[in-house]
């Protein structure tokens, strides 16, 4: 990525990434533009330069924050009217960090309110368009980023992956994408969806910017309790077995889109020339892993949701009456009403599911059930490590759907994550890279749009996954 | 599994939502489809197996006993509600 130096100024690089943001402006990327405060920062990391001084390895970087970052530059919406209004005092540690090494935030792009969904289109500012066709879906839940690292607007862009948040929208949009290890860095000041299987994670154009941006952001940090100390900084690309699986349920999977099936062959042949041993790998559990999911999830979604009641901030409703509930005090009808009209309708679905799945009655078929099919899966998962250094796979069944086609069908939309929530349910790390586009002359995809694939590895090894993809793309 | 009415009226008081009836009856059927396809859960033979809650490798961490310094004081805090009085956030009545 270009970094300011004596010849080149941050401002300069600011400036054009602002002029790309306007220039894009009806792909609905962002959610807030920060103008005054990144043109500042340039000018003094521009100071800073001319006067001879150390500036950090991303001096002059702009990069654009997922809204669900907790950030003190704008409101931090996270795409949801009922966080709307919310001017944070604080920063999430992932920023902190790369604003450290001189990293300049010029825009917070738009996300599935509360990261609920694989479109962008849940979103209280409306979808946002995919980078190559404009009546598709961007992809999601983190749309907005991987949309403006395709389009050049930013360097590189922020995400959080809970099942599949950044991979699925990198393959759209044909960018890379990480799914660190669940731990790796810290989620202090993200706003949380699933605490099991959140994470937070980068969008850029090469492999080599991945690994750059993971040595700065890893680490532990004392306000996570659940962050690993850092283990990236300190580990090699090393593969033991120089092995690489594919998982036979997903490769001969029906529901497969042929063109990523195709995108998918061509890279274990370049794998097979590059002198690698392809080993076909059977994980029946992995057919449960989105059930699970859909369990799992939204029980923590439920749970982390619970806190917006439009007490201490943000949105806060106004109809304190409600006439077919008159034994409901003001204060209960705050709440209720300001949740009503606060959140998505997904946003509802994913909370009433989790309380369903938790109450008396249930807990035991739904929740406990679940959560044995996630020990099965993790079980598989280790398995298949004994035998290869990283699994290949596809992100998606299938590339950018069109805009508004499985947004009122749930189920749908949910099982375009069977192949990225496996991997979360398991807290294992997964580099998304581009493979390719749909081609010219096929009819379903006339504007012709990006294909990705995944690699998937052992826990930790995150560093190893990155420099694979960078050996085949 | 059919969710009634009554059931859907339980859950939204659970979540604590007041939905408009176009609403309810969207969600009866958005939750009837999606628990049609996670009861798929039930082909899965889970007999004598653990679960697992969370894929952390817990282990413990000390600390000296010590204030550390916030990033939020009080008054940025209470600034954030809509409505504050004497140092504290105000609401409506209770009862």
């Amino acid at each position: 990525m270009k970094v300011a130096n004596k010849s080149t100024s941050a401002v300069s690089l600011v400036k054009s990434a602002l002029e790309k943001i306007e220039k894009y402006k009806d792909k609905n990327i962002f959610t807030f533009i920060n103008q005054e405060n990144a043109l500042k920062k340039a000018e003094e990391i521009d100071k800073k330069i001319r006067n001879g001084e150390q500036v950090g390895r991303l001096a002059g970087v702009p990069y654009a924050l997922k809204d669900n970052f907790l950030s003190t530059e704008g409101e931090t919406t996270a795409s949801a009217k009922i966080l709307t209004g919310l001017n944070s005092p604080i920063n999430s540690t992932c920023a902190e960090k790369l604003e450290k090494e001189g990293a300049i935030m010029v825009a917070r792009t738009n996300l599935d309110a509360f990261a609920h969904g694989s479109s962008t289109e849940n979103s209280f500012f409306g979808p946002t368009k995919n980078a190559y066709d404009d009546s598709r879906v961007a992809g999601g839940s983190s749309g907005g980023s991987a949309v403006a690292v395709a389009l050049d607007c930013v360097e590189f862009a922020t995400g959080t992956d809970t099942g599949g948040s950044i991979r699925q929208p990198a393959s759209f949009n044909g960018v890379f994408g990480i799914k660190p290890t669940y731990g790796t860095i810290s989620r202090y000041g993200v706003v949380a969806m699933a605490s099991s299987t959140d994470v937070v994670g980068f969008f850029s154009k090469s492999a080599s910017d991945l690994d750059l941006l993971m040595s700065i952001a890893s680490g532990r940090d004392s306000k996570d309790q659940t962050s690993l100390p850092d283990f990236y900084g300190t580990s090699d690309f090393s593969l033991e077995k120089k092995k690489i699986g594919l998982i036979k349920e997903f490769v001969e999977s029906p529901a497969l889109n042929p063109e990523i099936k195709s995108a998918f062959d061509e890279k274990v042949s370049l794998f097979k020339s590059k002198g690698y041993e392809i080993v076909e790998l059977s994980l029946p559990a992995l057919e449960y892993a989105l059930a699970a999911y859909y369990i799992i999830q939204p029980a923590e979604v439920a749970s982390n949701l619970s806190r917006y009641d439009g007490i201490r901030y943000a949105y806060r409703t106004k109809n304190l009456k409600d006439e077919s509930s008159p034994e409901k005090s003001p204060l209960d009808l705050l709440f209720s009403n300001t949740r009503s009209e606060g959140f998505m309708r997904e946003n509802k679905r994913r909370i009433m599911i989790g309380n369903f799945v938790l109450s008396s009655g249930f807990y035991d078929a739904y929740f406990l059930k679940a959560a044995k099919a996630r020990t099965l899966i993790i079980k598989e998962f280790e398995k298949a490590f004994e035998k290869v250094d990283a699994i290949l796979s596809p992100v998606a069944p299938n590339p950018a759907f069109k805009l508004g086609e499985k947004v009122d069908d749930p189920v749908s939309m949910y099982l375009e994550d069977v192949m990225s929530v496996p991997v979360n349910l398991a807290g294992l790390p997964a580099v998304a890279f581009p493979a390719g586009f749909t081609s010219e002359n096929n009819k379903d995809y006339k504007t012709p749009v990006p294909l990705g694939l995944q690699l998937i590895g052992p826990r930790r090894s995150d560093k190893n996954l990155i420099a694979l993809a960078g050996e085949i793309v | 599994m059919n969710i009634s009415e009554k059931e859907i009226d339980h859950l939204a008081e659970l979540s604590n939502l007041s939905l408009e009836k176009d609403e309810k009856k969207a969600l009866e059927k958005d939750l009837q489809n999606i628990f049609k396809y996670i009861s798929k859960l039930n082909e899965l033979d889970t007999e004598n197996v653990e679960p697992t809650y969370q894929v952390f490798e817990m282990e413990n961490v000390w600390r000296k006993d010590e204030i550390l310094p916030q990033d939020a004081d009080r008054e940025a805090l209470l600034a954030l509600s809509k409505e504050q009085e004497d140092n504290q956030i105000k609401v409506p009545k209770v009862l």
